[in-house]
C-alpha cells in the first residue's frame, strides 16, 4: 500500500522541476509621472499548488518589491484579491497557475474601476452604491424578545444571495457597469434581494423606489456575465431577473389597483426606521 | 434616479415574448421544418390544416405569439442599438422605431389572421 501514497514533494509544490512560467503584469505608477499603464514580464517558478496570488507574492518578495496589489485571506473569503487573469475577472488566490501553463499569464487590474497603482483599483463607486439599496433589515415592529427565528426554508430563500464577499468581479465583468457609471450593478442588486427575500424584512417597497429605476434593475439587459464571474455562486443575474418580475408585477398592480397601492404606500414605512443609519 | 414608468410593462412583454417564443416556435419548427418534410410524421392534409388555422383559438394563439415575439424583438433590438452600437443619445427615435415596428407588425399579423374570416 505504501507505494500508492501520493508523492508528497510533488503535491506540496516543493518540486522546482515543474519549470517556470511568465507572469505578464500590468504596471502603472502615476505618482512617478507615468501616463499610461505598461506591462512587465516576470519569470517565476511554476508550482502545482501556487495560485496567481502566490506568483505575485513571489515577485513582491524575491524579484520586484515595488509591485502593488491587494490581498488578505488567501482563501476566497475576503474578496480583496480580484484581478483580471488572462482577461477574465478572477480571485487570484483561487486561480491556479498550472491552469494557465505554459503562459504567459496576463494579470491586470479589475476592469471598470479607475486604477490607483499597478493592480490596485479605486472602489469608491462600489462602496457608494452598496448602502443605496438599504442592505439591512427594515422592520417597524419592535424586535422580538428572544431570537427572531426562521425556518430552514425561510433561510434557504435568501441564503444564496447572502454569500457575496464584495469582490467586485461581477462589476468588472458587467458591460453595463462599464457603459453607465451610475448603474447600481450586480452585487448591490443581489444584496437588495438578499434582504427582500428575508422573512424578517419589511423593506421591499422602500427598496423598490431605488431599484425599479434606470440605474437599478431596468439598466440590466441580462448579459449574464456577472453570474459567470461570481466565485461564490451568488447568481446576481438571476437575482436581477427575479427582481424584475416582482417589480413589474408591482407596477402592474399599481396600474390596475392604484388605490390599494396608494394605501400601502401611506401605511408603509414610517420615517424613523430601525437601522436607517447604516 | 429616474423612476421607470413604461419599462416594467415593456419588460413584461419582452419576457412573455421570450417565454412564448421559446415554447411554441421550436415545436412549430420541429413539426414543419423537420418531422413533416422528412416524413417521420404524416403531415395533416391541406384542408385539415386550413380548418385548424381557421379555428378562432388557433388564430388567437398565433396572434398572441406574433405580438409577444415582436415586442420581445423590439426590446432586445432597442438595447442592442443603445449599448451594442452606442446610440443611446438617439433613444427616442430608436424606441419609436422599435416599438412602432412591433405595433405595425402586430397590426399586420391581425390583418393576416382575420383576413378571410
Ligand atoms: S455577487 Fe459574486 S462576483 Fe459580485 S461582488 Fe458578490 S461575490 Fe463578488
Ligand atoms: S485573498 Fe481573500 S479572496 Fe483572495
Amino acid at each position: 500500500m505504501a507505494d500508492t501514497y501520493p508523492d508528497v514533494t510533488a503535491d506540496t509544490g516543493t518540486d522546482l522541476d515543474t519549470g517556470t512560467i511568465t507572469m505578464r503584469v500590468t504596471r502603472y505608477r502615476p505618482e512617478d509621472g507615468e501616463l499610461e499603464p505598461t506591462t512587465q514580464d516576470y519569470q517565476i517558478p511554476l508550482r502545482k499548488d501556487w495560485a496567481v496570488l502566490d506568483g505575485l507574492n513571489h515577485i513582491k518578495d524575491h524579484i520586484d518589491a515595488t509591485l502593488s496589489y491587494r490581498w488578505s485571506c488567501r482563501m476566497g473569503i475576503c474578496g480583496s484579491c480580484g484581478m483580471l487573469v488572462n482577461g477574465e475577472p478572477k480571485l487570484t488566490c483561487e486561480a491556479f497557475l498550472t491552469d494557465y501553463a505554459p503562459g504567459p499569464v496576463r494579470v491586470e487590474p479589475l476592469a471598470n474601476f479607475p486604477v490607483i497603482r499597478d493592480l490596485v483599483v479605486e472602489i469608491g463607486s462600489f462602496m457608494r452604491k452598496l448602502p443605496q439599496v438599504k442592505p439591512w433589515i427594515i422592520d417597524e415592529a419592535p424586535p422580538p424578545a428572544g431570537e427572531h427565528r426562521q425556518t430552514p426554508a425561510q433561510v434557504a430563500e435568501y441564503q444564496q444571495y447572502s454569500m457575496c464577499i464584495n469582490c467586485m468581479l461581477c462589476y468588472s465583468a458587467c458591460p453595463i457597469v462599464g457603459l453607465d457609471e451610475h448603474f447600481l450593478g450586480p452585487a448591490a442588486i443581489a444584496l437588495a434581494q438578499r434582504y427582500n427575500l428575508d422573512s424578517r424584512d419589511q423593506g421591499v417597497l422602500d427598496r423598490l423606489e431605488v431599484l425599479s429605476t434606470d440605474e437599478g434593475i431596468w439598466g440590466c439587459t441580462f448579459v449574464g456575465e456577472c453570474t459567470t464571474a461570481c466565485p461564490k455562486h451568488v447568481d446576481p443575474a438571476g437575482a436581477i431577473q427575479r427582481y424584475k418580475l416582482s417589480a413589474a408585477t408591482e407596477s402592474l398592480k399599481a396600474f390596475v389597483l392604484p388605490k390599494s397601492r396608494r394605501a400601502r404606500a401611506t401605511n408603509g414605512p414610517a420615517p424613523a426606521k430601525e437601522g436607517d443609519t447604516p | 434616479m429616474a423612476k421607470q414608468r413604461a419599462e416594467p410593462f415593456l419588460w413584461l412583454l419582452f419576457s412573455a415574448g421570450g417565454v412564448v417564443a421559446a415554447l411554441l416556435v421550436p415545436a412549430l419548427l420541429l413539426l414543419f421544418g423537420v418531422l413533416f418534410p422528412l416524413g417521420w410524421i404524416t403531415p395533416p392534409d391541406h384542408d385539415h390544416l386550413r380548418a385548424v388555422a381557421a379555428f378562432p383559438l388557433t388564430r388567437l394563439v398565433l396572434f398572441g405569439l406574433c405580438v409577444l415575439a415582436l415586442f420581445h424583438w423590439a426590446h432586445r433590438f432597442r438595447y442592442t442599438l443603445y449599448e451594442g452600437l452606442q446610440l443611446k443619445h438617439l433613444h427616442r427615435v430608436i424606441a419609436v422605431l422599435c416599438y412602432g415596428g412591433a405595433i405595425a407588425g402586430s397590426a399586420a399579423a391581425a390583418y393576416l389572421l382575420t383576413a378571410g374570416l
